[in-house]
């Protein structure tokens, strides 16, 4: 880590607090395998400390690997939209994380991207997982409650090599006034799994986002599960997207909502494009409030032998599963709340405990307020 | 324990009760027979409190308090337990977690209760999801046991259940309406909906009716009701207006 960076400390204990809210640990680093943080447009603290694995800010690495060109907007297009662009013509920010050949993390590793001013943030983050190797990560992103205004524009590239395992939980604790606009592509070669799961419990103003796995390599695997909820003003505009071009690949797109007031469009999209391959979208919604949900689930399949499903349904909470809860003594609103945390309970297989720690964490956070 | 006078029920709209009068004192088990239809289940869930259930009329008391317009989670913490006939199912919500809740965080009172009824390995499993018929009767018994309640009423309790549990079943509902106990010592009543009889193998009921079309038609011995019913069917009770 260089020395002109500053660290966790130098930030004040209300937006510690919300730091902590996105899963991650601001005092000791005990239990993570390493850190970065990145506050606004400054990096302050990338760190290490298991052997192949390597984090650093992207500037850093450009200059430092000449290779990284290979993967700097080779998963993203620089002109995908005006949101790719913007951050193209910036100088670039946020980090290079490579896990070498074959090097396993026994701890998860934090990154933190937290928004202290009203500006736009942008950040530019690549993801390497070489051969063999086995990532687990846990992406918070966090306004200070003091931001009235700003963006956050991010673009991740994420690359798993052959056998290689990339697992990561992104919690997002942005502000009612935020807007936030990340652009992602993962591609996976042979045998390659991406797990990646998103929590959104608290209001952001918009979120717009549709996070892409390629599944290049044969028996790639890509599971993204969601779970969020849209209060009074959030406006949630998320997605997954799964392209299935390789013999054996299989994805998984699970969704479950909750609209208080807001709004949220989930959609899904599974492309079949060569045959032996699988794919299954399921979103389910509960409207506690009026709001709006609206799913647009999409399987397309485009030769013989691609299986593709989905499943959408938008409901309330059944009347029966209520009282079935109160002759156990449970009140309404605890019977309520218990039911809206089962609904929430999506299980990932595969996915470290410690991972799953922090969205259990943020859904308790959230429970209060059904 | 549960005095019930000149209750009407209504069920979307519908009278489907009409002027039941019922009294179970403290440590008597009574036993409800009559054909599909008649009102045993509404009977059940008018007690517990079900929305779908609507008291137009008469009254329900229960240790002295006036239930009839009292919600149903504190129906249940004054002692009044329900064992489903069709319970739902509960997306995520696992049958270990909400014993967790209702026993007040006792662990280790839930897992004897649950190895005893061999349920253990369904702690983690989502309530009902996928259970069989038997295994959703012994989920049932077990979360009444962790419950606890004073007045246990069971709608069809044997229903579903194979041979084997059968026995596990009939024994477990006999200890939750204390029939285990010497009969002085009795301060749990019961109140159970059998089609079949079988239960009465295992608990020795004080009191039999016989409900048709929203009504009784008769009270009495329960061994010598269901004897009666075996032999010649409901057709007979269907007719008779002795009450």
């Amino acid at each position: 880590m260089s020395e002109d960076m500053k660290g966790f400390s130098d930030i004040d204990s209300n937006d510690l607090q919300r730091i902590e809210m996105t899963g991650l640990q601001t005092g000791s680093l005990e239990g993570r395998s390493g850190s970065f943080l990145q506050v606004d447009e400054h990096i302050y603290h990338a760190s290490s400390d298991v052997k192949g694995v390597e984090i650093l800010p992207i500037a850093e690495a450009l200059t430092k690997y000449s290779w990284l060109e290979d993967y700097y907007w080779k998963a993203v297009s620089r002109d995908k939209d005006e949101i790719t662009r913007y951050i193209a013509a910036q100088e670039p920010k946020g980090y290079l994380l490579i896990a070498r050949k074959g090097s396993q993390t026994t701890f998860p590793l934090q990154t933190c991207l937290f928004l202290a001013s009203d500006n736009i943030q942008h950040v530019h983050n690549i993801i390497i997982a070489e051969e063999g190797s086995e990532l687990h990560l846990i992406a918070g992103c966090a306004s200070s409650q003091k931001t009235k205004a700003g963006a956050h524009y991010g673009v991740t590239e994420v690359y798993i090599g052959k056998d290689a395992k990339v697992t990561q939980t992104m919690i997002h604790t942005w502000g009612e006034f935020i807007e936030v606009y990340p652009r992602s592509v993962a591609i996976v070669e042979e045998r390659g799994i991406f797990l990646s799961n998103y929590v959104c419990m608290v209001p952001a103003r918009r979120v717009q986002m549709y996070p892409t796995a390629e599944l290049r390599g044969d028996g790639a695997i890509a599971r993204f599960s969601s779970i969020m909820l849209a209060t009074p003003g959030s406006y949630l505009d998320t997605g997954s997207r799964a392209i299935l071009s390789a013999k054996g690949t299989t994805a998984e797109l699970i969704t479950r909502a909750i609209t208080t007031g807001g709004t949220i469009i989930s959609r899904g999209h599974i492309l079949g494009s060569v045959s032996d391959t699988k794919g299954h979208i399921e979103c389910r919604a509960l409207i506690l409030k009026d709001g709006t949900i609206h799913a647009i689930p999409e399987i397309e399949g485009r030769v013989v032998d691609c299986e593709l499903s989905h499943e959408a349904a938008v409901g309330k909470i059944a009347r029966d599963e209520i009282e079935y809860l109160m002759a156990r003594g449970l009140s309404e609103d605890e019977a309520t709340a218990t039911i809206i945390r089962g609904f929430l309970d999506v299980r990932i297989s595969g996915l470290p405990e410690s991972l799953q720690r922090q969205i259990d964490a943020a859904i308790d956070a959230a429970e209060k307020g059904f | 324990m549960l005095e019930i006078e000149d209750l009407h029920v209504e069920v979307e709209g519908r009278e489907v009760l009409h002027d039941i009068d019922l009294a179970i004192r403290e440590g008597e088990t009574h036993v409800l027979m009559g054909p599909n239809g008649s009102g045993k289940t509404t009977l059940l869930r008018a007690i517990m409190g079900f929305g779908s259930s609507q008291i137009t009329e008469g009254s329900i008391v229960y240790k002295g308090h006036d239930i009839t317009n009292m919600p149903i989670h504190e129906r249940a913490r004054l002692g009044i337990g329900l064992l489903f006939q069709r319970p739902p199912t509960i997306s995520g919500l696992k049958l270990g977690k909400l014993l967790d809740v209702t026993s007040g965080g006792d662990l280790n009172r839930v897992e004897e209760y649950a190895r005893r009824m061999n349920m253990d390995t369904f702690l983690k499993r989502d309530i009902n999801k996928g259970f069989s018929g038997g295994e959703i009767k012994r989920s049932e018994v077990l979360q009444l046991m962790v419950q606890q309640p004073d007045f246990v009423m069971l709608d069809e309790p044997e229903s579903g259940v194979d041979l084997e549990n059968m026995a596990l079943l009939g024994d477990t509902v006999a200890e939750l309406v204390e029939k285990d106990q010497h009969i002085i010592k009795r301060k749990k009543s019961g109140l159970i909906i059998t089609h079949t009889g079988y239960i009465l193998d295992y608990i020795d009921a004080d009191v039999g009716h016989v409900m048709c079309d929203g009504s009784f038609r008769c009270h009495g011995n329960p061994r010598e009701i269901l004897k009666m019913i075996q032999t010649k069917g409901y057709k007979e009770c269907i007719e008779c207006q002795r009450i």
